[in-house]
């Protein structure tokens, strides 16, 4: 994979994204960023699902959340680092929906669609109701837990800079599975599930595995974005226009490719940052991204580099 | 005991309503094999017309039922063209990404117009008293209403033509095409039908509740439960699964805290989406 | 009454000198102008604004023989913890506020003291009672309201006087204020044996309360106690009445105390509300407007009456005020210092901060009062009924 020039591409991306703001010591910049990355993260992942199997998972926040919680658990009753803590909570998650997975990847289309939200909103109920995870009320960091970082204002910084590295990891894994075996199985599923069942594609453990796979990243993210904002609870951690968002930016940017997914997170977090502070429109991203998915589902359904794939078809080879 | 019964009997009374939200759904379900992601948004639209006709046409609360499904079944139509029209019969996929972003656009608006304040409308209407209990007057005659507007939805789809057209193309569209009917205008009658239900199904959640703009979500996810529990495209199915959703939600009250009723509700959901795909309710095909 | 004379002294020497510079001091908070919590959000922003409307009229903050026009910048957060969090980090790197003031309501609060902290900026709390919040190692937090383990104390002493064997309710919003109140109230009783029949929590978004009033009625409870805040509040009120539940006693958290409640009609008649201030109150001001002075201003100004959020509103911005004026400047850590230090009262009560490094920031001298909803020659008036120092009527059963 090294040996082709697009995973350095992202590795240099990744460099500038990361370095930028610590050198121009912009922490505005850098918290937009942050915001931006760790909806890379979530969309490059949910890619993985949509793009590739063709499984549209309504409730990808799940991983999310759950991750940030195990991270936060672990942080603040048994004392552990925030590195090994959001890592443990990336597996534990990923192992969770190998589990889950089993049962409800057995649906198909809207039915598997419709499915993955009742896990959403069923594992938030289950959080609201479980004290040991705080509750409704969540958990709330204490700035001793920044200490191991070296105080609150350096572990801002560390944690940003982690962030951008699992990013670069959620870019890489797409290109890695995209350019394997694996990657060539479910897209075939995504075309056509049962011919590909009948050619001799494993599906119910490939699915079961891109599922798994897309739970890792997000999970992990999720540890390290709820560390940095010192406090987790059921209703933000578990949001499900977060994760509708998500497939918003997935089908803006492109669904299938690389890149797209990633682009089309970075407008649509530039465009929220944009409407934050603007009165009476600070929901307006909603009605553009509305719109925005209305006519790409009609007419694009490529999303912005399917367009830009169809008008320049060079640009196929080099901008995936 | 009595105060379980109550519980019962008040869960009947809402579950009423839950079915008549979920049968415009399961409709458009049914008939276009499309899932109508923006429900929550019309059931929405109907909770602020409620307010904006007895606040500002100063008219009785009630009066705003049939206003709304007048006024739901024309923004309907509009919405099938906006969004759902070049949708029918690609992949079930799109046409949720389709509606939900019409889901999108239509909250985003309420939003920037209501924002997410509570609002409320006082309805007063005599209660029944019961042993120590109160069934409210305006949780009876919305379930009352809720089950004359189905039994109208019957006669609608099993005793006119328009109803039989709308059955013919969810037969069989090319038979229907075939046949003469002309599917697709019966196709946007038949979204507007179900964007009529549930917008007055909002109507009349809204004399009941206070509500905001972010209402409709909650509403649209039981919609799903109780779709789910009576059966795709069986809108009897789904005023039954409404009813067993309210009576579920009023038996497990009295036992267990109230928070945890939404863990049974979705646990529920996604049970019977793995073992009962076609509704514990449906007697057709399986 | 020496500080009130240099103070006077000081603004005349300063109005006499009218080319002098004016800086600027930026103080930045968010308010819920829209969502769930949106009724006393406003009402305590307009405390806020009220205050440097006042102190921009008499020329701004004296400190260090400088002159600060007040600016406030602040946002609306929706009502969501999500938006705190960015609109702080915005407040604080990009509007480069030098003083902070919290949101209303505990669970925001904790949101944003997470953002202060991580910042190192001082940050008057005012909306938000939960206690929790500042035993969490911060430095620069300075609670103003009184704690809320204290809310339901004086509600269920009073009860009791009424009634000495209650059966008790516990019906509450699912959120850390609530249910730190609650679990305060919740111990006292079991210490006195009192028995607690139905204890339920509802989500925030719950708008559907008979099936807890059912399960309430079904325990044949004749005293509740909960609530939390004014939407859920009012609902649960409103369906109290119109399921004749047949409570003798409720004390609703929040909702009460706001003058929209009284829209309620009858459904308000007897619920009683802890109060952070009425303007009832006698204290006796060290600095500041007196009680009267304050309640006149602000009903003039906004035509409605002032309840305890707006109060606590002002009053933050005056507290912040006099310790940059003691601290003769705008240094963080010399305000910090002198607000560790203070010990006065204002027309909102006494206030004094604790230093105890495990709980700073926690107020330790304000009290409560105990307010109810009666019928007086047909309207609807709110008074204080408990402490008997304090009460203006006799409590209604």
């Amino acid at each position: 994979m090294w040996r082709r020039p697009f995973p350095w591409f992202i590795a240099a991306a990744a460099l500038v994204y990361a370095l930028y703001p610590y050198l121009a010591d912009d922490v505005g910049l850098r918290e937009s960023l942050l915001l931006a990355a760790v909806y890379i993260i979530l969309a490059s992942n949910l890619n993985l699902m949509i793009g590739y199997a063709g499984y549209v998972n309504f409730g990808n926040i799940v991983f999310f959340g759950l991750g940030g919680y195990i991270c936060l658990y672990l942080v603040t009753a048994l004392h552990w680092n925030v590195i090994p803590a959001a890592l443990v909570g990336g597996v534990a998650v990923s192992s969770l929906a190998l589990l889950f997975g089993l049962g409800i990847l057995r649906l198909r289309g809207a039915f598997f669609a419709l499915a993955t939200i009742g896990v959403n909103q069923a594992i938030q109920q289950l959080v609201v109701n479980f004290e040991p995870w705080g509750g409704a009320t969540g958990i709330y960091l204490s700035l001793e837990s920044y200490g191991s970082l070296g105080g609150p204002m350096q572990a801002l910084w560390i944690t940003y800079l982690m962030v951008v590295g699992v990013t670069a990891g959620s870019l890489l894994a797409s290109y890695a599975i995209r350019n394997s075996k694996f990657g060539l199985g479910l897209l075939a599923i995504g075309q056509n599930e049962d011919a590909a069942a009948v050619l001799g594609v494993p599906t119910p453990l490939y699915k079961a595995m891109v599922y798994s796979a897309s739970a890792f990243l997000p999970a992990v993210a999720g540890g390290l974005y709820f560390f940095k904002s010192g406090i987790i609870e059921p209703t933000s951690a578990f949001n499900l226009q977060t994760s509708i968002e998500a497939i918003v930016m997935v089908m803006l940017g492109g669904s299938g490719t690389i890149l797209g997914p990633a682009l089309g997170a970075f407008l649509y977090e530039e465009l929220r940052g944009f409407l934050l502070t603007a009165e009476s429109f600070s929901q307006f991203q909603l009605v553009i991204a509305g719109a925005l998915l209305l006519l790409i589902v009609q007419f694009v359904p490529g999303g912005l580099l399917g367009f830009v794939h169809q008008r320049w078809p060079r640009t196929r080879r080099w901008l995936e | 005991m009595i105060g379980i019964l109550a519980s019962v009997i008040d869960g009947i009374l809402i579950g009423a309503v839950y079915g008549l939200a979920a049968m415009g759904l399961t409709l458009i379900w049914g008939v276009m094999n499309v899932i109508n992601l923006a429900h929550g948004a019309i059931v929405v639209i109907g909770m602020f017309a409620l307010y904006l006709i007895a606040h500002s046409l100063g008219l009785h609360p009630y009066g705003a039922v049939p206003l709304m499904i007048v006024f739901g079944f024309v923004v309907g139509i509009a919405l099938y063209w906006i969004g759902v029209h070049r949708m029918i019969g690609r992949s079930e996929l799109m046409s949720l990404l389709s509606t939900f972003a019409l889901n999108m656009v239509l909250i985003g608006l309420g939003t920037a117009w209501w924002t997410t304040s509570p609002y409320n409308v006082q309805v007063s209407m005599p209660a029944l008293s019961w042993r120590g209990y109160t069934f409210t007057g305006t949780h009876i005659t919305a379930a009352v209403l809720a089950v004359v507007i189905a039994g109208l939805l019957y006669l609608l789809l099993y005793h006119t033509r328009i109803g039989k057209a709308v059955r013919a193309v969810a037969t069989n569209r090319e038979a229907a095409e075939l046949c003469g009917i002309p599917t697709t205008q019966v196709l946007a009658m038949a979204f507007g039908l179900g964007v009529a239900l549930a917008g007055v199904s909002g109507t009349l959640i809204a004399t009941m509740f206070p509500f905001t703009v972010l209402s409709g979500e909650a509403y649209q996810l039981k919609s799903f439960v109780v779709t789910v529990l009576g059966g795709l495209g069986n809108p009897a199915g789904a005023l039954m699964g409404g009813i067993a959703l309210g009576l579920i939600e009023g038996l497990a009250t009295p036992f267990m805290p109230v928070s945890w009723i939404p863990i049974v509700e979705f646990g529920l959901f996604v049970f019977c989406l793995i073992a009962f795909p076609r509704g514990i309710f449906s007697f057709s095909k399986a | 009454m020496r500080k009130a004379a240099y103070l006077l002294a000081a603004s005349v020497l300063f109005a006499a000198v009218p080319a002098f510079a004016q800086e600027a001091i930026t103080i930045g908070f968010t308010a819920s102008q829209t969502g769930a919590l949106n009724n006393d959000s406003t009402a305590q922003m307009r405390g806020i604004e009220l205050w440097r409307d006042d102190v921009n009229a008499k020329g701004g903050i004296k400190a260090g023989g400088k002159s600060y026009t007040v600016k406030l910048v602040s946002y609306d957060d929706e009502s969501q913890n999500t938006r705190v969090q960015q609109l702080y980090t915005r407040l604080i790197t990009q509007d480069k506020a030098q003083f902070l003031i919290s949101p209303y309501s505990s669970g925001l609060v904790a949101t944003a003291a997470i953002i202060s902290e991580q910042y190192g900026k001082v940050m008057i709390t005012t909306g938000g009672a939960l206690e929790k919040t500042y035993r969490l190692g911060n430095k620069s937090l300075f609670q103003l309201y009184t704690g809320g383990n204290q809310y339901l104390a004086g509600a269920l002493q009073a009860l009791k006087e009424k009634n000495p064997k209650p059966q008790i309710a516990f019906i509450y919003e699912d959120d850390p204020f609530s249910k730190a109140v609650v679990a305060a109230v919740r111990e006292m009783a079991k210490k006195d044996g009192d028995a607690v029949v139905t204890d339920e929590s509802y989500a925030g978004s719950t708008t559907d309360f008979s099936p807890v009033i059912n399960k309430m009625i079904s325990a044949k409870a004749d005293a509740l106690l909960g609530g939390g805040h004014y939407a859920d509040g009012a609902t649960l009120a409103r369906q109290l009445h119109e399921q004749k539940a047949g409570v003798k006693w409720v004390t609703l958290l929040v909702a009460p105390d706001s003058p929209k409640f009284a829209e309620l009609g009858d459904a308000a008649v007897g619920i009683s509300v802890p109060s952070q201030w009425e303007p009832e109150a006698a204290y006796k001001p060290d600095f500041g407007p007196t009680v009267a002075e304050f309640t006149k201003e602000f009903t003039d100004k906004y035509k409605i009456g002032p309840a305890y959020h707006a109060a606590g509103g002002y009053a933050a911005g005056l507290i912040l005020q006099h310790a940059i004026e003691k601290a003769g400047s705008i240094d963080q850590a010399k305000v910090a210092a002198e607000l560790n230090a203070m010990d006065v009262t204002t027309f909102f009560g006494r206030t004094k901060f604790s230093n105890d490094p495990k709980e700073h920031g926690l107020q330790i001298a304000h009290e409560m009062v105990l307010a109810q909803w009666q019928k007086k020659n047909g309207k609807l008036v709110k008074e204080v009924i408990w402490p008997k120092e304090a009460k203006t009527a006799d409590p209604l059963y």
